[in-house]
């Protein structure tokens, strides 16, 4: 999982503190739709909106090979915040929608964030076909194939990129079929993958254009509570090995020993979930990033399957310096298992 | 040894308190009116720049739409095209009983949302976009507005200008009626690359770049230049009188001075102790001038902030904030002062021989030449102010003519009183009467200053007097004609608007809607009026230049009315052809006056305005009707259509505000007008002390003659009030020449509009009587010592002469 935040940044705005954990996710949700244990995701209309649910996110991250032989990863995330449980046109709705696009280089971070809001067509996602979009931002699929064949394109003041995926697996469910737990508490949220995209198209940097193709991963997720008050932020994990397989883990730090949740998906798609405790999560080196001290360099264990890799950030000043901060950026996996994929911290 | 002589210096003060009070008082005159006037412009200007902040009217380059607004399919359009906007909706709304600027914009992405001051409710995300939503106000309006039934909860913040509510732009839309409008969009800072021009994917926007002056700060630079001049004028009339004051203080020392150089300090140590002296007394003048100028400007500021407001809907608060950079320019400019009024003092202390007596008359040759040379630099000035007019253009070069116009005048006033006396002399015969005009003459050089104090503050009088009489005279003429409806309603929609009408027309004679768009004129943004050609406007509009039968070509041809501030600007009189969007050029077929409107104004049909724009608000009405009907008529609308009472107003409250409005304008000017003449009388009676002391040894000759003292002190009297007199008559030309300048000139170029001069004679008699009063009463003190003069003084004058 990735536990994604709601539009909170108009805390900021208003001036209030947000005391309880990390951006406000541990408040109680008045009103608001709770996940349920046992309910049965269905496509494509689960790839759509659930206003119903405080926060939601279609989350794309891909690590690329230019055709100049260099490493690049991109990151395309759009988020709903809702502030009451219901839609609605115009203005007057209580939808709001805030994204995040980046593109990161072996030496250069570039990012933007737009913030817009529902019910007037500035920003959405609908599902025949599926298209997810803010201003000129886009995640576009073709009628009748879900989300298996998208078109992505976003642009900031110093970058672009736009990018064609296909997905070359089946989708994901993570922890009971979908239901994911988020702590020991039992906070949840529905949360599935698209990790199997194989990618080509171009970026567009300060010097010119590159062809790129690589591995994509779509992350999907919505709830109204995901965290406990006492879960400060998070390390997650998506993982490419070389050998086909892949891994997304999770631990939420509170101010014990934290929660871990793994999900390890064999070459053919099948998935096994691992519990609280399965996943084991050592920072090697940190970086100072943005005035603060942040784990750039890894050693990701999980015993069960015989993983025991470092994982180290391609660029380690992959801040995110959006109107709430976090570290996310492409990394590269040595030991055990060779491969690539995307880290994210939050709460440093 | 510094301590003692200083201390020498001192004690001339304590024993001349009254002149040790004429300098602090002088100099603390000058400085504080000089002050005052700093303040209130630095606070109006720290006033415009919060709300151009506020308003995003100057970070930002604008899109807005010449037909009036932006529907928001054209916004999001345009963000989905990429382009990173903020809308922002604007205009004027009544909220409960108060009426207000309503400021909508997306809290999403406007780039400087106002902050809630401690203590106001709490502003989550919930509150400003949930029904029924926040409104943000200034402290004041705040709790004006909270005190309203049935509003939305209010935020207070020190962030917005007076007047000014801003809201989440769906509850400004509803607030203002206006469901699915934008006035303008923000172009925000860091737009992505790759970007289709605006100018190709909305051809029909106008984009404004950012402004570098706020439109309000440049509309109102006429209004705070006349005040800095006037500032200035109270400066220079407050230096008049410390200069008479340290010139005496100079002149009645020299015995203390000759006695300190023989007993050794030297010509430099003692030069140096006289600097620090007048520093001292500088900086405690300067203390009580800024305490001074602080009150002045906060009982000024909140006529100043209403004028601003009436005059340019510049929003100004009446607070006043204490700055300190205010307080240090104050000082310096206190110790500038007592600089250029001391330096002769201290520079004919260092030309002093040693031993040299307390020799005056040696003076009288130097008077000569300085006056020829002092009559020749005010023709200099005189020409180099109309030079200015004649080259250059704007409101600066008719500042430079008023400036060379009066420097220039008040240098030739001394030639020019010396040449008129000297004319009376030589028809003169009687020995008495030859020798006071001749004594007159001799000691114009000594009053010169105090004289030209007092022309310049009797002309600015007449002048500013004159514009404003004539001013008010032609703006309730222009109130009477351009209000001919008995009763101005306002509608809450259009809606009601229509029910209104439908309603009005059969119970009054004539129902004259009032609508009108924004929308730009001749390039810039300007108010399109819709308007039925009604028999009422047809005999009361104020038209000052007109085609021949204008009304029915109004109608028929679909020509124009242009307001004079816009005929001026653009050169548009009747034949001309107006500019109005981007593709309507009609032609002008009259020009009416318009005083007090800052904008551009059209008038066009109805059914063109009509035809030309979509969404025209339909709520505003003029109803005609017998006078008598009136108050019924009000209380019928009230009650039917659950209107407030500001919503439903008569003719004469209109005229009643629009003239307080006005009253209020000219409101600072007056006070300072009246100060600046305090402080010329002021000057005359520090300049007559100064000549005291030389009068001694004049007079005594003339006593001995055998003219009583009694007569002597009588001639003194007669003598400050025909000075005060001649020029007083020198001053009417003077300001009649002002008020021409004012009128005809600066106006023309400040607000853009021409005023005709009315003269008003019994203000110039009352100014005349005035002048000789303050003549009379400058010469009273020196007048009553002479009288009282022990004749064993008057004797010494001879015992002493060597």
């Amino acid at each position: 999982m990735n536990v994604r935040w709601p539009v909170l940044v108009l805390c900021l705005l208003a001036g209030s503190a947000h005391a309880q954990g990390f951006a406000g996710l541990g408040t109680t949700a008045d009103g608001f739709a709770i996940p349920q244990r046992g309910t049965a995701l269905s496509f494509p209309r689960d790839h759509g909106p659930h206003p119903k649910y405080r926060i939601e996110w279609w989350y794309l991250t891909a690590t690329l090979q230019g055709e100049d032989g260099r490493d690049y990863g991109i990151q395309w995330t759009l988020f709903r915040s809702s502030l009451a449980p219901r839609d609605g046109q115009g203005w007057e709705t209580p939808q709001l929608w805030m994204a995040h696009a980046a593109l990161t280089t072996p030496d250069a971070h570039y990012l933007d964030e737009r913030l817009a809001r529902g019910g007037i067509g500035q920003a959405g996602v609908s599902i025949a076909p599926f298209h997810a979009y803010i201003d000129n931002w886009e995640m576009q699929g073709h009628e009748g194939s879900g989300i298996s064949d998208l078109t992505l394109s976003a642009s900031g003041p110093e970058f672009a990129y736009d990018l064609t995926l296909k997905a070359a697996g089946p989708l994901v469910l993570h922890g009971d079929g979908g239901y994911s737990v988020k702590s020991a508490a039992g906070q949840a949220s529905y949360y599935y993958s698209q990790p199997h995209y194989e990618g080509r198209g171009t970026i567009t940097l300060p010097e010119g254009e590159i062809a790129v193709s690589g591995l994509g991963w779509l992350d999907r997720e919505w709830s109204s509570q995901p965290l406990a008050s006492d879960q400060t932020g998070w390390d997650w994990f998506s993982l490419s090995f070389d050998s086909g397989a892949r891994m997304m883990g999770f631990r939420l730090r509170d101010d014990m020993s934290g929660y871990t949740s793994a999900t390890w998906i064999a070459p053919d798609g099948n998935t096994s979930a691992l519990p609280d405790g399965a996943l084991k999560l050592t920072p090697l080196a940190a970086s100072s990033v943005a005035g603060r001290e942040v784990p750039t360099r890894w050693r990701v264990e999980l015993p069960a399957r015989d993983l025991d890799v470092t994982v180290s950030a391609l660029n380690p000043q992959s801040w995110m310096d959006t109107s709430f901060p976090y570290w996310e950026g492409p990394v590269t996996v040595s030991g055990s298992h060779m491969g690539r994929g995307y880290l994210e911290m939050t709460g440093y | 040894m510094t301590r003692v002589a200083l201390a020498a210096l001192l004690s001339h003060w304590r024993r001349q308190p009254l002149q040790l009070l004429t300098l602090l008082i002088g100099l603390a005159l000058a400085t504080g009116l000089w002050s005052a006037v700093q303040a209130i412009n630095a606070e109006a200007r720290a006033s415009y720049a919060q709300a151009a902040a506020q308003l995003g009217r100057s970070d930002h380059a604008l899109l807005s739409a010449p037909s009036g607004w932006i529907a928001r399919k054209d916004y999001v359009a345009l963000r989905r095209a990429g382009w990173k906007l903020s809308p922002v909706l604007e205009g004027r709304a009544r909220l409960g009983e108060i009426a207000a600027t309503v400021v909508g914009v997306d809290f999403l992405s406007y780039p400087k949302p106002p902050e809630a001051d401690a203590g106001a409710p709490e502003v989550t995300p919930e509150r400003i976009f949930l029904a029924p939503g926040l409104l943000f106000a200034p402290p004041e309006l705040a709790v004006q507005l909270a005190a309203q039934p049935d509003l939305p909860p209010v935020v207070a913040t020190a962030d917005l200008p007076p007047g000014v509510v801003m809201t989440e732009i769906s509850l400004a839309q509803y607030l203002l009626d206006r469901a699915g409008q934008i006035d303008r969009l923000l172009v925000l800072d860091a737009q992505p690359i790759n970007l289709r021009p605006l100018a190709e994917l909305a051809p029909d926007l106008v984009l404004t770049p950012p402004e570098r002056g706020t439109e309000t700060a440049r509309l109102t630079d006429s209004f705070h230049l006349n005040l800095t001049a006037f500032g200035l004028l109270s400066f220079a009339v407050g230096l008049f009188i410390v200069h008479g004051t340290i010139g005496l203080a100079f002149q009645q020392r020299r015995a203390m001075f000759r006695t300190m150089r023989a007993l050794g300090i030297s010509l430099r140590h003692l030069t140096w102790l006289l600097i620090a002296e007048l520093g001292l007394l500088a900086l405690v003048a300067g203390l009580l001038g800024l305490v001074l100028g602080y009150l002045v400007a906060a009982a000024l500021l909140p006529d100043v902030a209403a004028t601003l407001r009436g005059l340019y809907g510049a929003p100004v608060s009446g607070g006043l904030t204490l700055r300190p950079l205010w307080a240090l320019s104050g000082l310096g400019i206190a110790l500038i002062g007592a600089a250029i009024a001391g330096a002769q003092g201290v520079w004919r202390l260092h030309a002093m021989p040693l031993l040299a007596s307390a020799e005056q008359r040696a003076w009288a040759g130097v008077a000569v030449r300085r006056a020829r040379f002092q009559a020749l630099a005010g023709l200099a000035l005189l020409a180099a102010g109309g030079a200015a007019i004649w080259l250059f253009d704007g409101l600066v070069a008719g500042f430079a003519l008023l400036a060379g116009l009066m420097l220039g005048a008040a240098l030739l006033l001394p030639a020019l009183l010396d040449l008129v006396l000297a004319l009376i002399q030589r028809r003169t015969r009687a020995p008495v009467a030859q020798w006071i005009w001749a004594d007159m003459r001799a000691q114009l050089p000594g009053l010169s200053l105090a004289l030209m104090a007092l022309l310049l503050a009797l002309a600015t009088n007449i002048g500013v007097g004159t514009m404003v009489s004539s001013f008010r005279l032609t703006f309730t003429g222009w109130l009477d004609q351009r209000l001919a409806a008995e009763l101005y309603v306002t509608a809450r929609t259009d809606e009601q608007g229509a029910a209104l009408h439908r309603w009005l027309e059969q119970r009054v004679d004539a129902v004259l809607p009032v609508r009108s768009v924004d929308a730009l004129i001749a390039g810039q943004y300007g108010e399109v009026v819709g308007m039925r050609a009604h028999e009422t406007y047809r005999r009361n509009w104020p038209l000052i230049a007109a085609a021949p039968q204008v009304w029915e070509r109004l109608d028929a041809s679909g020509g124009v009315l242009v307001n004079e501030q816009l005929a001026r600007r653009e050169n548009l009189w009747p034949g001309a052809q107006v500019t109005i969007g981007t593709d309507w050029h009609p032609e002008v077929i009259g020009v009416y006056s318009d005083y007090g409107n800052p904008v551009g104004q059209i008038i066009v049909s109805l059914d063109t305005l009509l035809a030309r724009f979509d969404g025209v608000p339909y709520r505003q009405f003029g109803v005609r009707i017998a006078p008598d009907r009136v108050p019924a008529l009000v209380t019928e609308i009230r009650a039917q259509f659950d209107l407030p009472a500001s919503a439903v107003v008569d003719q004469a409250e209109i005229k009643a505000r629009s003239l307080a409005v006005f009253e209020k304008t000219f409101l600072v000017t007056g006070a300072l007008n009246v100060l600046t003449l305090g402080v010329a009388a002021f000057a005359i009676l520090t300049s007559l002390l100064t000549l005291w002391g030389m009068r001694l040894p004049q007079l005594a000759p003339v006593w001995a003659l055998g003219l009583t003292r009694a007569r002597l002190a009588r001639l003194e009297l007669l003598r400050s009030v025909v000075l005060a007199g001649l020029t007083a008559l020198a001053a009417l030309p003077l300001g009649l020449l002002l008020a021409w300048v004012l009128l005809a000139v600066i106006n023309v170029k400040a607000f853009g509009w021409r005023l005709p001069i009315y003269l008003f004679s019994g203000d110039w008699l009352l100014l005349l009587a005035l002048a000789l009063l303050a003549g009379a009463l400058a010469a009273a003190l020196p007048a009553h010592r002479l009288r009282r003069t022990p004749p064993a003084d008057l004797l010494k004058v001879f015992a002493n002469e060597r």
